[in-house]
Formats: structure tokens, sequence, C-alpha cells
């Protein structure tokens, strides 16, 4: 890995690291005739510490590959993006991912201890590590979320979790999706924060149920997918109490999932859900943006809006326990003007995510496809900031260059050193 | 967008002075380093915006712990920073990066701060991370000014997460082996060990409390305050592998510190009668791949005593944000050479 990025240093060729190409926001694109480094056949889970509930594993490991790995141990990696089977840890630690399960366990970020990465240079550090601290600036927490900018990693450490010993799996359904997210309110201000709380509104719900069968009501108009994990007591408890959040809020039905494999189905529902949507039309366009919880319901209804008004067809399925939104534009790209009508939609709806006082990204980072819009919550002196810091980890900007960060953000707009400063 | 005005006056001082350091209570005054001439920059407090239904505060850098413990305690909330003492600010726990010793359970220092608004060395007003609980909108800066020593930018405002606070909880004591313990309890909140008793915390449901102390042989403690750490002149925070903290302990004990540390976790926090001997307490550390942080005392102490890793990109950071060395100088990063300030 060192010799192939010092090899583009020598040739001044800008490079992109690549796992399975999941993100939407086209972080692992490569533009401009950059080197791909592809870190699919990195594939092997080099460590397993169970005592020390440690993992090291190379980029290229599969994020559901890592889970499986130490199933037997009692023990599971917490990050669960819905592409688990397909994206790759390295990609994940690109993305500073989430999953359904980052509710409570929290995002990539929070589960990477220590990574060795090549610099963008091509010289080779270990940055974080396996004790609490580390002296100086958490360049860990920097890198982790960089989308390949910073450099590429070689070896990650990540944390692993005990299996819980009690989970319970919910389906709630409602027939109008105001209910289901003032559920989801209900459930927060009622002082539980469950493992994965989740909402599917009634075109999915539809779509998923034709695709998977797993008696999914086709006549909702949303479903929560909610999950408790721990111990028994408090689980009984908090499943309880949801349960009655639910139908004061009115949930014609909870359904709770009596067995692992009911709860497995209830969940291979919820991650075929974009699957399911070529039952309806042949393209979709995914989109990824976070709004505080509090604004859920009447930014779902904005989105309707907006798709009415491009004669597009929304369909909403997210993570509703964190306010981090996905909605689907699905369409026939064949037809033609449809893109345009994408675009100017999917625009419209993350405008509507930033009024309400939301960010870009929840877990896909912004790539190319956001890079633009930065200016949109930041201020200029902001992107300087990270611009610094991107320049900081990659003074020549070979780094998978173009991503991230707008054009005009970056080099000579930072300050300039004084004469005899210390450097 | 980050609003400016409150902070334009604040801004002119950084601006204007050649040197400055951010005061808060100044309980960490000393850690990473002892600042010399500079002008101090007090940040007001306040909790500017908290909506328990998002569970996110939103808050200015000078507000103490304590203030900002009452005010979610309204709403049966926490953010569990846990500072030794609760007159310490926010934005000095954020910049002394000194996770609490539920972090264990809860998580460090850092999974709870959101977003991070700073004046920088030449007066800007910059914001970094965002108001959601979830976001990759750009570079993680807060996860970078956490632990920075003041040396990234004065913090002048911050959102952190919070959680509800849990309906039981309780302290116990075991004098059992700390690792069997660790592996018989599931999720405890803190495990603290002192080299023969270890305190653990568990939080939740009464039940499950009643159930986990039983299966670990835990005896209740009546007090539910969290246990203060060693006090002394010279102190020091250890961070070595968990797995390493046996051995190392033995080693403490045997040089005659005193010391606690947070099982599973790696933090040794160490407190000696004598420079020399915290000194002594570092290289105990470094033999067992760890190190020290000096906190407080030991004024001969270099900051960190060893190498940073990554340090020619803290290096670059340092100087593209702070070319000439004004923030926090003599609290410096073991690779910054030494700035003369006037006094």
């Amino acid at each position: 890995m060192s010799f192939a990025v010092r090899a583009a240093n020598r040739c001044r060729v800008p490079f992109v690291a690549r796992g399975s190409g999941t993100g939407l926001a086209g972080g692992a694109t490569p533009i401009d005739g950059a080197l791909v480094i592809a870190l699919t056949r990195m594939n092997r889970v080099l460590e397993v510490d169970a005592e020390a509930r440690v993992a090291w594993v190379e980029p290229g490991v599969l994020n559901l590959d890592l889970t499986r790995a130490v199933t037997h141990l009692g023990l599971h990696y917490a990050p669960d993006p819905s592409s688990q089977q397909a994206c790759t840890i390295g990609g994940n630690v690109g993305t500073n991912a989430g999953g359904p399960h980052c509710l409570s366990a929290g995002v990539t970020s929070a589960h990477v201890l220590a990574v060795d990465v090549v610099l963008a240079d091509g010289t080779e550090a270990r940055i974080g590590s396996l004790g609490p601290d580390v002296p100086g600036l958490d360049l860990r927490g920097g890198f982790v979320g960089s989308e390949g900018t910073m450099g590429i990693a070689t070896g990650i450490a990540v944390r692993l979790e005990p299996d819980p010993p009690e989970i319970r799996t919910l389906l709630a359904d409602f027939t109008a999706i105001d209910d289901a997210a003032s559920a989801v309110s209900a459930i927060i201000a009622a002082g539980i924060v469950p493992a994965a709380l989740e909402m599917m509104d009634a075109k999915i719900t539809q779509a998923v149920e034709d695709f998977v069968g797993a008696g999914f009501p086709r006549d909702a108009e949303a479903v929560l997918l909610v999950e408790v994990a721990g111990l028994a007591g408090g689980v009984g408890v908090e499943t309880a109490a949801i349960d009655v959040v639910c139908r004061a809020h009115g949930a014609r039905t909870v359904r709770i999932a009596v067995d692992p494999e009911e709860r497995a189905l209830l969940w291979k529902g919820r991650k075929s859900a974009f699957g399911a949507v070529a039952r309806i039309a042949p393209d979709y366009y995914l989109h990824d943006a976070v709004v505080p919880r509090t604004k859920l319901v009447e930014v779902i209804r904005k989105v309707y809006e907006i798709s009415e008004r491009y004669e597009l067809i929304a369909m909403n399925v997210f993570h509703a326990g964190d306010g981090n939104l996905h909605p689907l534009l699905v369409f026939d790209g064949r037809e033609p003007g449809v893109w345009d009508r994408v675009h100017a939609a999917g625009d419209e709806i993350l405008r509507v995510c930033i009024d309400a006082g939301g960010v870009l990204s929840g877990e896909h980072g912004i790539g190319l496809e956001k890079r633009d819009a930065m200016s949109l919550i930041f201020d200029p002196d902001d992107l300087a900031l990270q611009a610094a810091v991107r320049d900081a980890f990659d003074p020549d900007g070979l780094a998978n260059p173009e991503k991230v960060l707008p054009k005009g953000s970056r080099c000579g707009e930072i300050q300039r050193v004084p004469e005899g400063a210390w450097i | 967008m980050a609003d400016r005005a409150p902070w334009a006056a604040l801004a002119d001082e950084v601006t204007a002075a050649t040197a400055v350091v951010a005061l808060g209570a100044g309980t960490h005054v000393e850690i990473g380093g002892i600042v010399v001439g500079a002008t101090p920059i007090r940040v007001p407090g306040g909790v500017t915006a908290f909506d328990p239904a998002d569970m996110t505060v939103k808050l200015n850098a000078g507000t103490t712990f304590a203030e900002l413990q009452a005010v979610l305690a309204e709403s049966g909330q926490e953010c569990p920073l846990d500072p030794r003492d609760p007159s310490a600010t926010v934005g000095g726990i954020l910049a002394a990066g000194v996770s609490g010793p539920r972090r264990l359970g809860l998580g460090p220092l850092r999974d709870h701060v959101l977003e991070v608004t700073m004046i920088t060395a030449d007066g800007r007003l910059v914001r970094g991370g965002g108001p959601t609980v979830k976001n990759v909108s750009g570079y993680d800066i807060p996860r970078l000014v956490v632990g920075s020593l003041g040396t990234l930018g004065v913090i002048v405002h911050t959102i952190l997460r919070t959680r509800p606070t849990a309906g039981a909880r309780q302290w116990f004591t075991s004098h059992d082996d700390p690792q069997a313990l660790a592996s018989a309890l599931f999720h405890p909140t803190a495990m603290l060990w002192d080299g023969s008793t270890t305190l653990v915390l568990l939080e939740g449901h009464a039940p499950d409390i009643a159930e986990q102390a039983q299966a670990g042989a835990l005896t209740p403690l009546a007090d539910s305050m969290i246990p203060g750490r060693p006090a002394a002149v010279h102190r020091g925070r250890i961070s070595v592998e968990p797995g390493q903290l046996g051995a190392l302990a033995a080693d403490l004990t045997a040089l005659g510190a005193r010391w606690t540390a947070e099982l599973r976790v790696g933090t040794v926090h160490v407190g000696t009668d004598t420079a020399a001997d915290l000194g002594r307490a570092r290289t105990l550390a470094a033999a067992h791949g760890g190190w020290l942080l000096r906190e407080a005392g030991a004024p001969s102490l270099d900051p960190f005593g060893t190498d940073l890793p990554g340090a020619s990109v803290q290096r670059r950071l340092r100087r593209l944000l702070d070319p000439t060395a004004k923030l926090s100088p003599g609290r410096v990063l073991a690779t910054q050479p030494q700035v003369e300030v006037a006094a």
C-alpha cells in the first residue's frame, strides 16, 4: 500500500481508496484520472481478542463477515449498515457509517479504536490506540469519516460488543404517518433509547411485503420497527412501555417477534427495502440527511409535497430514532427529462432538511454528490478550518481530491505563515 | 450558520493579543503544560437551548458542569461528563479531554460532543460538527478539538448529546478478582479498582441491577456519589491497554503511588508525593505500553513524555491554524518548540 501511494506521489497522480462502492455520495468514485486502490481483497480478520473485545481487521473485510467471525464468541460488531452484506469495514471507516443499531450503540467512530494508515505521502502511522487516550490530537477521530481524503487504512482495530442477553423486536403499524412519528417522539420522551427505531411508510412497506413476505401490514400508512436489547428486566419493562406508547398514539397492532427466526424475518424486511423498490420502478435516488428528531413529521410531509410536485414517487424508510431520513425518489430513468426532475426534487428535499435545522448527511458522507452543498451549512471560515485539517493530512492534495470540500475552500485561503514562525 | 455577534468582542480580544489562554474554572489549568504570560480569555456560561425531545443541549463554553447538570436534571436527563470538580466548565472539560469515570458504560467524552464553535488564533469564529445526533457532513472537527488543550482555538459554544438518567443507580464493592468480575457483568457503567477493592456502578432497571449484583456477589454501598480520584500535589493520568492494568497496578503499588484504575477502559489516575515519583510512574506506564499525561504538579515533567502519533500531521495542523503559536503557549504539544512570550 505504501508503495502504491508513494508511486502515486512520485507521478503526482491522485489516488482513491475503494471498498465495495456502496456509498451513496460518490466518495469512492475516481475522477480526473485518479488511481483507484481497490481494497476488497484485503479481507482478512487479522486477530480477535475475545477477552479485550477487540478485533484487528483489514479494510476489505465485509461488515457482516466481521460479525460472523465473532458470533461464536458471543460478540458482535455494532454498526450495521443496511448494506452490511456488501460494504467493507474500510468503507465504513471512510464514511463513519451508521446503521439501525447505531441509535444506542453509536456510529462507526465510537467503535474504531485504532487505525494503521498509509498517509497521503506514503508514510505509515498508527493513529488511535487500544488504550483509552492518545497523546496530542485525536487524529483517529479526524480520520474516521474523512472519505479517503486523509490517507488509506490498512488495518483497523474495532471494538466488539457482547451480545445482549435479551432482545425484543416490535412491529407497530399505524394508519397515519403522523401518528407513527409522534410515537417515535413519545418513546424517546419516555426516557427510552431503544437499540433501533426504524420507520417505513406505506409504499415501502407494501414493496417489502411483496418482496420478502415478512407479514408486514399492506394497508398500514406507516410501520415502526423497534428493538430493545439488554438485560431481561429492562427489556421487559421497555417492551411493555413501547407497546403502550404505540397503542396510545394510534397503533392498530403491535407485533412482538416470538423467536429469533421471526426477528430475523422482520429485519430482513427492513434491510431489503432498497432492493424491493425495483418492484415499483427500475431506478431510485436515495437521499441521506438528518433532521432534529422533533422535526420528522414536518419534513416528511414536505418530502411528499416536493415529490408530488415533480411527479415522482417518494418512499420513506429511515432511522427515525436519530432523525436520519432516507427519502427514496423512485422513477424510470428511460423517461425523457426525469433525471432533471429527480435532481431538482433532491435539492429541494436537502434544503428542507437544512431549513429544519438538519445536516447534509447522516452516514454516507459528502463525497462528490453534496460537496457543493457544504456551503449551505458552513460559512467560508468553517470550510477553511476543514480545509486546514485536510491540508495537514494531505498537503499535496493527492488523496481523493475534489471530494468533501467545495472548490475554493482549500490552500492559500488559510492564513499565511508569518516570517520567523516555528514550522 | 454560527451567530457571530455575541462573540465579536471576545474575538477582538484574541486578535489583539500576542498570546491567549482560555480559562474556565482552572481545575485542570496545569494539564499538558504551564501557560506563562498569556492574556486570559474567559468565555461566558449559560445553556442557550435544551430540547429534551431531541436529547441535545446547546451551551456557552463557560457553563459549569454543575449548572448544566441542573438544567438537564429538570427533564430527567444528563450528560455524563462527570469532572472531578463540578465547578469545571464544559469548555475546559472539552479542551482538557478528560473523560469521566462512567466512560466504560457511557462512552468517552468525545462521543458526547456534537458541535464545537471556537475563535481561531486570528479571531475568526468557526464551527465544526452539527446539531443533530448523527452527522457526517464534513470532517469531525469536534473530535479533534476534544483534548486539544486550547491549542486549536478558544472554544466558545458547544452542542452536547444528552441521555435519559437511568431509573436506578447503585454503587457496589467487591473484593473478587476484577477481571473475572468484569466478565460476569453485562455492561456495568463503571468499574474502579485500587488494587484491593473494586467499585462497581450499575445503572438501569432495579431488578436487573439486583440480579447482576447477585451474579457478581456485589455488596451495595450507601453512598451514591461517584468516588473521588486520588488527591495529590503531583498527578497524572495513565492510558494503557486494559489488559495491562493488572501488571501495571502491581508496579504502581510497589512504587507507593496512590492510584485508581478504570477497569476495561485502561485509564489510571495516579497521585504521588514527589515529582520524581510521578516521573517513575510514567516510566512504569511506558514499560507496559502506556503513557502518562501530566495533569498537575511535577512542573519539570514533559506534558506527554512520549512521541505523538502522526506527529507531522499534528505539527502541520497547528502551523496552519496558529502560525505564531499564540494559543495556550507553554501548554504545548511535545513536538512544538517553545515560543518566547512577552509577559
